[in-house]
């Protein structure tokens, strides 16, 4: 699904060769600052790379449209960020700026029993609890029926019974659908349990003569 | 009606005697504003003389050019006080389209109201050019000077919402939406309100200025719609241009917020 060589991002990143396949998903694993969130913005070109190239399905990034990749790959970044007005219209957030088709209002609900949000469709957004912001963002994207899901941390506000129940039902779904998944995680457990592929940052990172840090 | 009083150079001092109490109450509290109360007063007086003497020269010999160079003058300084009065800093970029919308705003408005509305004769007539161009001029100003902080606040304080629509897919356009609603509000809602209370809670300086000169009042208020009507005009077509050019600056080629 993605492929990177000789990536440079500042002094982040400095990748060799690195290859996501598709239909699996896959967990980046690291520490806090070895670069998983600036990995996962190379790969919907929410940043651009100072050196190398990012495929996408063979394509090169930087000659596909940003905002359509953006709608075929789409992000749930670290902090949920709520918009204004309702569940719903945030829910709905992303299909209306991806100008998608909207679900109906069975199908909104449904989801939010499944991602145990005992919320109404008409609560204000804002209001919400950070879990529970969380999975509404979580939500929202699923909606969009995208190709690729890049998920930043996407249960990191959440106990660890309802991280599970809403983990399941995530792969699930992305499974069910043949979809591709990129999830950074910090939690060990999580990506042993969910991933298909395991991407440990430490490894894939090439250094550059000096030790990391040295240069700051 | 009478031809307007005229005030004798005595007279005019004896109103500076307001700046000298107000001068004793402040030495008398000690508030230390002494020297920028009479440093104000002072380039009051003389800015308001070379003006009229200015104004006196370009009135008595009327030319098309002494008409556009002082638009011209105006435009560049307000463009400069817009650039002086915003508290952040603005990007080159931003700067240009500051410029241009001012200038590109002010001149379409001023110039449909100048052969549309009024029809000034001849069309750079000063007494009516320089005055109205003026009044457009300084409102758009402080519209856009409005517009520019809240926009720059904006892109600064919800810059988190912006990424997170950019991630979801979302054009720059999209994105910035309620930031350019929140930016076009606040530039415009001084003009708005100011209709609201036109006539009630303040007669406007130019409607005072007319009375004074010995216009009928209906007159008065004929040119002083027309005149609101022509700066919401001038306001609304800046500040839209404005915006519309300058959300762009905050993204680069590939739809990033730039850095």
């Amino acid at each position: 699904m993605f492929e990177l060589k000789q990536v440079t991002y500042q002094d982040i990143l400095q990748i060799d060769q690195l290859v996501i396949p598709s239909q699996k998903i896959t967990c980046l694993f690291g520490e806090s600052g070895s670069g998983k969130s600036t990995l996962l913005r190379l790969l919907n070109h929410m940043i651009t790379p100072d050196e190398g190239d990012v495929l996408y399905q063979g394509d090169d990034i930087e000659k596909i449209d940003p905002v359509q990749l953006r709608r075929n790959v789409v992000m749930l970044g670290q902090d949920p960020v709520m918009f204004e007005g309702t569940v719903k219209d945030n829910l709905l957030i992303g299909v209306r700026l991806a100008e998608k088709d909207e679900p109906r209002s069975s199908t909104l609900k449904s989801m939010l029993t499944d991602l145990q949000l005992h919320k109404s469709l008409d609560d204000d957004a804002s209001k919400l609890s950070g879990g529970e912001k969380q999975r509404v963002a979580l939500g929202r994207v699923l909606l969009m029926d995208a190709k690729v899901y890049l998920f930043d941390e996407p249960t990191s506000a959440l106990d660890d019974d309802t991280e599970d129940v809403v983990m399941d039902y995530v792969t699930e779904y992305i499974q069910q659908k043949r979809q591709t998944a990129v999830m950074v995680t910090h939690s060990k457990e999580i990506a042993d349990r969910y991933a298909d592929q395991m991407i440990y940052m430490t490894e894939i990172q090439s250094q550059r003569g000096e030790p990391h840090g040295s240069n700051a | 009606m009478d031809q307007m009083l005229e005030i004798s150079i005595l007279q005019l001092i004896s109103a500076y005697l307001f700046i000298v109490i107000l001068l004793f109450i402040v030495r008398l509290r000690k508030i230390p504003r002494e020297k920028e109360i009479i440093i104000a007063t002072l380039r009051m007086t003389i800015q308001l003389v070379l003006v009229g003497y200015v104004l006196m020269f370009i009135f008595e010999n009327e030319r098309w050019y002494y008409s556009i160079i002082v638009l011209t003058i105006m435009e560049t300084f307000a463009v400069f006080n817009i650039y002086k009065r915003t508290k952040q800093p603005l990007s080159n970029h931003l700067k240009k389209m500051i410029a241009l919308s001012m200038v590109a705003g002010t001149l379409f408005a001023f110039f449909y109201f100048d052969f549309v509305v009024v029809q000034f004769a001849p069309w750079y007539d000063p007494r009516y050019f320089i005055p109205i161009a003026g009044m457009l001029i300084g409102n758009s100003m402080t519209g856009i000077t409005l517009g520019v902080s809240a926009l720059v606040e904006g892109f600064s304080s919800r810059k988190q919402e912006v990424d997170a629509a950019l991630m979801l897919g979302a054009t720059p356009n999209q994105a910035s939406k309620g930031i350019l609603n929140h930016a076009f509000d606040s530039a415009i809602l001084p003009t708005i309100n100011s209709m609201v209370g036109m006539g009630i809670v303040f007669l406007p300086g130019m409607m005072t200025g007319v009375i004074l000169s010995g216009a009928s009042p209906l007159d008065a208020i004929m040119y002083q719609i027309a005149i609101m009507l022509g700066v919401t005009g001038a306001v609304s077509i800046s500040v839209i241009l404005f915006l519309y050019f300058g959300y762009k600056t905050f993204f680069n080629k590939y739809s990033q917020l730039s850095q």
